[in-house]
């Protein structure tokens, strides 16, 4: 239960000052020295599904990529259509290995016609970067690493929107969902503020500058106004807890340089239309396609006391080894445990029943609908 | 938090409350807190044997897994079934929420335990680190 280690190599968000006044519990995730919680997992998971939350999430990664061939560049590096984004709109994609496989997952917002912002994961901003920088170089556009730029903060659940209304002159109901604009936040003029996030909530994503003093009053001024809606502080534990009952993937879990797209079961995201292009992956991902996927991403329930964790062996009743568990805990929301394992396709039927190897313990689990979680649609 | 001086306590932060030939086990406030969110507990059975240093059950927070080392050895007697249930009573008042009560097979061996003051110097110290 003693998780030391030498932190001094870690490298450190602008607000790591507040999360360690607000007596965060602190950890090395993908180098980085992040809050994994604050007043406890559970209240955070829910306050995020029934109020309001607030995280930080500047160790994320942020790549600009500018010029006149900008949007030839993103559809070569990017699986998804970049070409039906409007300006002011963001969409789904991932930047694939000729394999098909992951570099990793990117949220792509168009900011301009030849101005294109990716966001992406923390622990691969060094590889995704110099992968960029390799494969935008044949494009006659400039690829600039701006993450250490911003303090990112997301805002999340069905309060958020009021809250982040409080801060700023931009009207937010006319920012739909994935879609985002850019206004005075905080006082603070040409802010982005993104419908986007990693909770399966509503809630927002905004970047500001990334010295203290502004972070810090950013966060005070966020806290303050979500008072009245009961807003916390929310750490890297809910973040996982609240994606996982969405089922957004995680990169090393769900997705990896090991794993392709079909196999994800994100390939609706990956566009293989003549307007779409070639980019990197599409010719394995159709050569994939047509001889049909070894193993599918499917929802786990468990059915008999235990919990599934990441990396625990799933069998079938008859005892083989078919797949293993990506991402399990339990569920704070549904109140259930659950988890995404990869087993072969015919184990994919809902209902079917496996067993989880839970420390030598086979546990019974079956194949459920995912999301396991779906926010309900607004009734107002 | 005081860590009763009636208790004696492992490095593995269980704690042990000695009567005669009985004991109580439990973890204690450092381990609940180090944990988080307590959401299950794996307890042995009434007439298990356990063996002072292994392994007799589990008990799982939202986000980690972690073993429970008995103090002692001994026998079950009883098992605290209310937290199946209600495991997160073990975050409330982990000194009050008991996991089992053993038969203690050498009531000199919790002795070689931690009392209250060391076991308190030895979570600050673990924790500066």
């Amino acid at each position: 239960m003693s998780a030391s280690g030498a932190t001094t190599t870690l490298r450190k968000t602008a607000l790591n000052a507040v999360h360690r006044r607000l007596g965060a519990k602190m950890v090395d995730f993908g180098g980085w020295d992040m809050p994994v919680e604050y007043s406890g997992l559970i209240a955070e998971h829910m306050a995020v599904r029934t109020g309001v939350g607030l995280f930080d999430v500047s160790h994320m990664g942020d790549i600009l990529i500018m010029g006149k061939q900008a949007l030839d560049a993103v559809q070569y590096i990017s699986m998804n259509d970049a070409s039906k984004l409007q300006v002011g709109q963001a969409h789904y994609s991932a930047l694939l290995y000729p394999e098909g496989t992951f570099v990793d997952d990117v949220i792509v917002h168009k900011l301009g016609e030849n101005d294109y912002l990716l966001v992406i994961n923390a622990g691969t901003r060094e590889k995704d970067w110099n992968w960029v920088r390799q494969n935008v170089a044949r494009f006659n556009c400039h690829a600039k690493d701006v993450g250490d730029y911003y303090t990112q903060l997301a805002i999340q659940g069905p309060k958020a929107v009021n809250v982040v209304q409080k801060l700023t002159d931009v009207d937010l109901s006319t920012i739909k969902n994935y879609w985002f604009k850019h206004g005075t936040v905080c006082g603070i003029p040409n802010t982005m503020v993104a419908r986007t996030g990693y909770t399966g909530e509503d809630g927002f994503e905004i970047y500001v500058p990334s010295d203290v003093p502004t972070s810090e009053r950013v966060w005070n001024e966020v806290m303050a106004a979500g008072q009245e809606f009961g807003i916390i502080p929310c750490g890297l534990g809910a973040r996982n807890t609240l994606r996982l009952e969405s089922k957004m993937a995680l990169y090393s879990h769900e997705i990896s340089e090991a794993i392709n797209v079909f196999e994800a079961g994100l390939d609706r995201y990956a566009k293989f239309t003549p307007e779409k292009g070639d980019f990197i992956g599409r010719a394995a991902l159709e050569k994939a396609q047509a001889a049909g996927i070894k193993r599918a991403l499917v929802g786990l329930e468990m059915i008999e006391r235990g919990i599934g964790r990441d990396g625990y062996k799933v069998f079938d009743t008859a005892g083989n080894e078919i797949g293993y568990i990506t991402s399990g805990s339990p569920a704070p929301f549904l109140k259930k445990n659950i988890a995404l394992a990869y087993v072969p396709p015919h184990f994919s039927a809902l209902d079917t029943i496996v067993n989880v190897d839970i420390r030598g313990q086979m546990v019974k689990a079956k194949v459920v609908p995912t999301p396991f979680y779906k926010r309900p649609k607004k009734t107002a | 938090m005081a860590y009763p001086a009636d208790f004696r306590y492992t490095k593995e932060h269980e704690w042990i409350k000695v009567e005669g030939n009985t004991a109580t086990i439990g973890i204690t406030h450092h381990a609940q807190d180090s944990l988080g969110d307590i959401v299950f507990v794996d307890l042995p059975k009434p007439g298990t044997e356990v063996a002072a240093h292994k392994s007799f059950g589990s008990v799982e927070s939202v986000k980690a897994v972690s073993e429970l080392f008995a103090p002692a050895s001994g026998t079950v007697t009883e098992v605290n079934s209310a937290l199946a249930d209600s495991p997160e009573q073990i975050n409330k008042d982990a000194h009050g929420a008991w996991m089992i009560k053993i038969t203690l097979k050498d009531p000199g061996e919790v002795n070689s335990l931690l009392s209250a003051a060391d076991y308190e110097k030895y979570v600050a110290e673990e924790s500066a680190k």
